[in-house]
């Protein structure tokens, strides 16, 4: 576990989960928006993957510019992005390590049989030699105690 | 001297601006320029062979440059070049096979030790998936050696229940197995020969409502069937869906085996688009077969599997191989793709699953001829009674003289059913006679053949043998 924390909102969770199982068995994607480590928006942007949805997605640079520009328009920064892992749990694959960016936060939602389990969030290492896991804290809980990083 | 604009990943390393001013006539000298000032970027920008990251996309204006001469594209001053990602990942995939625990390098130490297999293969077999169809003679030996070499998921099909008769070949199951679940017992053995794997059982009679279903999860169908029906509807679904089929077939001394529905090559019905008419081509369960036969073909099944999950060697892909165990011989026929074939063909006529009992002219139930009325027929326990009375009767046994040798009526006479119309000379027309075989269904035929020419008084014994001993003598065997 590294000192990286991100707070979601629960409309945030809500909707990750929710965009996680309607496209299972398929993997969704989308934007993290919000500032200071606190994500108040989600942008849900179409998996082009020509490699089989099922196993992969793809943010093309037109969906990722698109991202951008809505971040600025809602009044927040991208922050990172979020991914489905159907029928798999939700730790980042080779795949994700290999196609990872830096700094951006990465949370990953495993969905099976089309009802969403663990969330979790992820950060590259400085030398890209693997994922840190991050603690995904709920944003309306005041008591930190309350905070259920869900584990894979 | 231009503009490069950074995108939110990588403000980190530009002292968090979001545009940075480089020099430059070329996009690959801009990034250089760029990684010079600013040397946190580059491991993010390139590989370790140097290239630029799949992932990492150069604009130049609103073009990739990939569509433009990709590092050589020139830049002008007034361009803007734009460093803008995509964004990319997923689940595991085939491609990235799990890894193994140190257990199961243990386990597999033979096979990673081979080049053709090694670590890389190894993990191929655990990622991969294969459904054996049926968990007797073929399935037997197919199951337990994919098993061992860690195919990761095993399917298994089957509705059956260990009998003593299977007990000479099908060694997944043991003398106290009989009476089982042939799943059950198939899957304890194979739990026990391989904790690492995981069995998936399915106690159902294959049909064409539930095969596609039941096939769609797995890579390779193993066909362990002993039927015409459910042979030909594991092929068309095999084709259908696009998955290879690990054929083997057994008979006595003679064993069969191929790989049917792989990529361009043939299928079963590629060699017989027609099934045989129904009763002539004998089962194992009426002709018999060499305990050791599966475990030869069953073996080359499993065989044939592990080198298609592993994509090594020359799989047995249009070729069908014969094997005779008398003659301890192998031969080849060279199979061909029919573009004529009904399911595999340019013009395909089978196009979803049919009713296979109809198309093999296998009616289910009736399993005596009809043409046998009551009033022809004894039972077991009428012909005793009789018996016991003190009536004249003949009883004539028609079975194989090897089959008279498990067990007898007292008092039989043994004339095979084939050499009836030679030798029935040998019985007398004013006998009350008794046909009687296995189960009643050859004898029925000698009775209609002895009433043809003239025999007034003939009875069939229903059930045969087998009800004889159920019902009067079970001191017997039964086969």
């Amino acid at each position: 576990m590294s000192d990286h924390a991100l707070i979601v909102t629960r409309d945030v969770e809500a909707a990750i989960r929710r965009h996680g199982e309607a496209t299972y068995p398929h993997e969704c994607c989308g934007a993290l928006v919000g500032r200071d480590g606190r994500v108040t928006a989600t942008v849900a942007l179409p998996n082009t993957t020509e490699e089989g949805p099922r196993r992969r997605f793809l943010v093309r640079p037109s969906d990722y510019r698109e991202a951008e520009r809505r971040s600025s328009e809602l009044g927040g920064e991208l922050l990172g992005f979020y991914h489905s892992h159907p029928d798999h749990p939700a730790r980042p694959s080779q795949y994700d390590l290999d196609h990872a960016w830096p700094t951006f936060a990465y949370i990953i939602v495993a969905v099976a049989n089309k009802s969403s389990h663990d969330m979790t969030v992820w950060y590259l290492k400085e030398d890209r030699s693997s994922f840190e896991e991050g603690t995904l804290n709920h944003g309306e809980d005041s008591h930190s105690n309350a905070a259920p990083a869900v584990h894979g | 001297m231009a503009k490069i604009l950074i995108p939110t990943p990588l403000r980190p390393y530009t002292d968090k601006q979001d545009a940075v001013d480089v020099a430059g006539a070329t996009v690959g000298e801009l990034l250089a320029d760029l990684t010079r000032k600013h040397s946190g970027l580059k491991g993010h920008l390139y590989n370790e062979q140097g290239k630029l990251r799949s992932f990492v996309n150069i604009y130049v204006n609103d073009e990739d440059i990939r569509y433009l001469q990709h590092e050589k594209t020139p830049v002008a001053a007034d361009d803007t070049v734009s460093i803008i990602p995509s964004v990319a990942g997923g689940a595991p995939a085939v491609t990235e096979a799990p890894t193994l625990s140190n257990d199961e390098v243990k386990r597999y130490s033979r096979h990673l030790i081979m080049p053709e297999v090694g670590m890389e293969g190894q993990r191929k077999l655990k990622a991969a998936s294969v459904l054996c169809i049926g968990a007797g003679g073929l399935g037997s030996p197919a199951a337990m050696y994919l098993a061992a070499a860690g195919v990761g998921r095993l399917g298994i099909v089957d509705f059956d229940v260990v009998d003593f008769s299977n007990l000479q070949r099908q060694i997944l199951h043991g003398t106290p197995d009989v009476g089982r679940s042939k799943l059950a017992s198939a899957k304890d053995r194979l739990n026990a020969l391989n904790p690492e794997i995981q069995i998936d059982t399915y106690e159902t009679a294959l049909s064409s409502q539930n095969a596609l279903k039941l096939f769609e999860p797995y890579d390779v169908i193993v066909d362990g069937t002993d039927n015409f029906p459910t042979r030909y509807l594991v092929n068309d679904a095999c084709v259908l869906l696009g998955k290879p089929n690990a054929y083997g077939s057994i008979f006595r001394f003679e064993g069969q085996a191929s790989v049917f529905g792989a990529k361009d090559g043939p299928c079963y019905r590629c060699l017989y688009p027609e099934p045989p008419p129904p009763g002539l081509v004998p089962s194992c369960a009426e002709g018999g077969v060499l305990g050791v036969l599966p475990g030869i073909i069953g073996v080359i099944q499993a065989t044939e599997t592990i080198k298609l999950i592993l994509g090594v060697g020359e799989p047995l892909v249009g070729r069908f191989l014969i094997f005779d165990a008398l003659r301890m011989k192998f031969r080849e026929l060279k199979l061909r793709r029919d573009p004529e074939c009904p399911v595999c063909g340019t013009h395909p006529t089978v196009t979803h699953l049919i009713d296979y009992e109809q198309f093999c002219g296998v009616t289910p139930a009736a399993p005596e001829p009809a043409v046998v009325s009551n009033a022809t027929e004894i039972t077991s326990l009428e012909l005793k009674q009789r018996l016991d009375r003190g009536d004249k009767l003949k009883i004539v046994d028609v079975r194989e003289p090897n089959e008279w040798q498990i067990c007898r009526i007292p008092g039989a006479v043994l004339i095979p059913l084939g050499d009836v119309p030679r030798r029935y000379h040998e019985l007398d027309p004013n006998d009350e006679l008794i046909m009687q075989c296995r189960s009643g269904v050859r004898s029925a035929k000698a009775a209609d053949f002895l009433r043809s020419v003239g025999f007034p008084r003939v009875l069939n014994l229903k059930g045969g043998i087998l009800d004889w001993i159920d019902k009067v003598d079970p001191s017997q065997p039964k086969y």
